[in-house]
């Protein structure tokens, strides 16, 4: 395919591969942020591709995994009452709450479904008038445009039957959280080239500047990937903190205006907590009162439940970077993509499952 | 999650009062809302996620992008053998 093709090349890879072993002097740590782009790292490899002074943790950025226990418990809880039909991203059914998954509640007859777009979410809300459809949005700034257009849509074609548990985090925050920690290793980031692709990158220089971090936003392929970890390795090995961007054939430094004003119009920033790293400040978006007609939290009238994470797991530092998936005592035996215990093993982009799935566990056994 | 691919716009209409259009992914076509990106046109790249183009593809940018990484790579590629062995040497 026309502009995925070419940044798989093999060629380009290894050339970029060896311009890092040729620029590298010193130890290194650097972040990806974004779960995709943890993914990518882990299919091709590319870990093993970098000189032993560059170690690459993988950030927080997976929407699947740092949604809260409470949410996927709200949503059960929903998906049982008989006049609602609970709608989500296929990858939301097995992701467990504290007892149960949504794939499960299907299983004992709650009506689920799996949708690809909020577009299909409002459809299934045109054709069943007479039930309640909840619509079980997470995400971060790349998908909160198209989750807000859904409430946008439904406001303006008066469907009463449309509703959205809504759960949004925003990076910059946790970035913040992450460099603010007295044990951060962190020393170069990768920025998710997809939400800077709707929010461009201001917030990031202005991370730059707070930190004297040096950030390149980067895409998913890996010759982006390559690329954006050589961008950070010159910058760091030339003493540099600046802002690069890599990711230039879908990001500008503005982003995307009408999809910033879509999500500004329909949410507004709140304190969120991030399953795995807890409450952080101003880390979320809720729907703003304007659209309370829509709000599945406001309507049902749901409970505030509160539940631990198990003791076991990690992720919180796995999260952070300061753990690795096979740290974790309980990695690929009492925690696995089928039981997952924690945050990170959840979503295939989650840094455990992929870790799990491109067998970096054979080490242990 | 924040998954998002490129196809190209083969036709540009409307959807319940939104910008939509048939979008290819190599070879696959499907209906995508383009109302984030009223700059669009028949024949553009746009990325796409959730169902909704989030970008147009900066066809300039991405060729400018790869010719230079390609140039690398060539260049690269005369020095003998592969830095995937020569990675796999270091601890």
């Amino acid at each position: 395919m026309k502009y995925l093709d070419e940044y798989r090349d093999e060629y380009i890879a290894h050339g970029l591969a060896a311009e890092i072993h040729e620029q590298v002097t010193h130890p290194w740590v650097l972040m990806e942020i974004c779960g995709g782009q943890t993914h990518t790292i882990m299919r091709y490899g590319l870990d093993e591709l970098l000189p032993k002074e560059v170690e690459l943790v993988h950030g927080p950025g997976c929407p699947v995994c740092v949604t809260p226990l409470e949410t996927i418990d709200k949503a059960i809880e929903l998906s049982s009452r008989p006049d609602v039909t609970l709608v989500s991203y296929g990858d939301m059914l097995r992701v467990p709450g504290s007892d149960s998954d949504l794939f499960h509640a299907k299983a004992d007859g709650s009506d689920v479904r799996v949708v690809y777009s909020p577009l299909e979410a409002l459809k299934i809300a045109r054709s069943n008038p007479n039930r309640k459809i909840v619509f079980l949005a997470i995400g971060f700034e790349t998908t909160a445009p198209a989750n807000a257009m859904a409430i946008w849509q439904a406001q303006r074609e008066g469907l009463e039957n449309f509703f959205m548990l809504a759960s949004h985090v925003l990076v910059p925050p946790a970035i913040r959280l992450l460099l603010r920690s007295p044990d951060n290793r962190v020393q170069g980031f990768i920025a998710p080239g997809h939400v800077c692709t709707v929010m461009g990158y201001r917030q990031y220089e202005d991370l730059v500047s707070e930190f004297h971090v040096p950030i390149v936003v980067g895409g998913f392929e890996p010759v982006d990937l390559l690329e954006a970890i050589l961008m950070l390795v010159r910058q760091l090995e030339q003493r540099q903190a600046k802002l690069e961007n890599q990711y230039v054939r879908s990001v500008s430094r503005p982003g995307n205006v009408s999809a910033q004003q879509m999500v500004e119009k329909v949410f507004e920033i709140c304190d969120q907590k991030w399953r795995g790293l807890g409450m952080i400040p101003l880390s979320g978006l809720r729907i703003r009162p304007e659209f309370a007609a829509h709000d599945a939290e406001r309507i049902f009238g749901l409970a505030e439940i509160h539940v631990e994470e198990p003791a076991e797991c990690i992720s919180a530092q796995v999260l952070k970077g300061l753990k690795k998936p096979t740290d974790c005592t309980a990695f690929a035996c009492r925690c696995t993509p089928e039981k997952p215990l924690g945050a990170p093993m959840v979503s295939a982009e989650g840094a455990c499952a992929a870790y799990y799935r491109y067998r970096r566990h054979k080490v242990l056994a | 999650m924040c998954l998002a691919i490129p196809g190209r716009i083969l036709e540009i209409s409307e959807s319940n009062g939104l910008r939509a259009g048939r979008v290819e992914f190599g070879g696959i076509v499907s209906q995508v809302c383009l109302d984030f990106v009223p700059e669009a046109q028949t024949g553009d790249y746009v990325i796409v996620h959730v169902g909704f183009a989030i970008s147009r593809v900066n066809r300039e940018e991405a060729e400018r992008t790869y010719q230079a990484l390609e140039s690398m790579g060539l260049l690269e590629g005369e020095l003998p053998p592969s830095t995937g062995e020569s990675s796999e040497k270091t601890p």
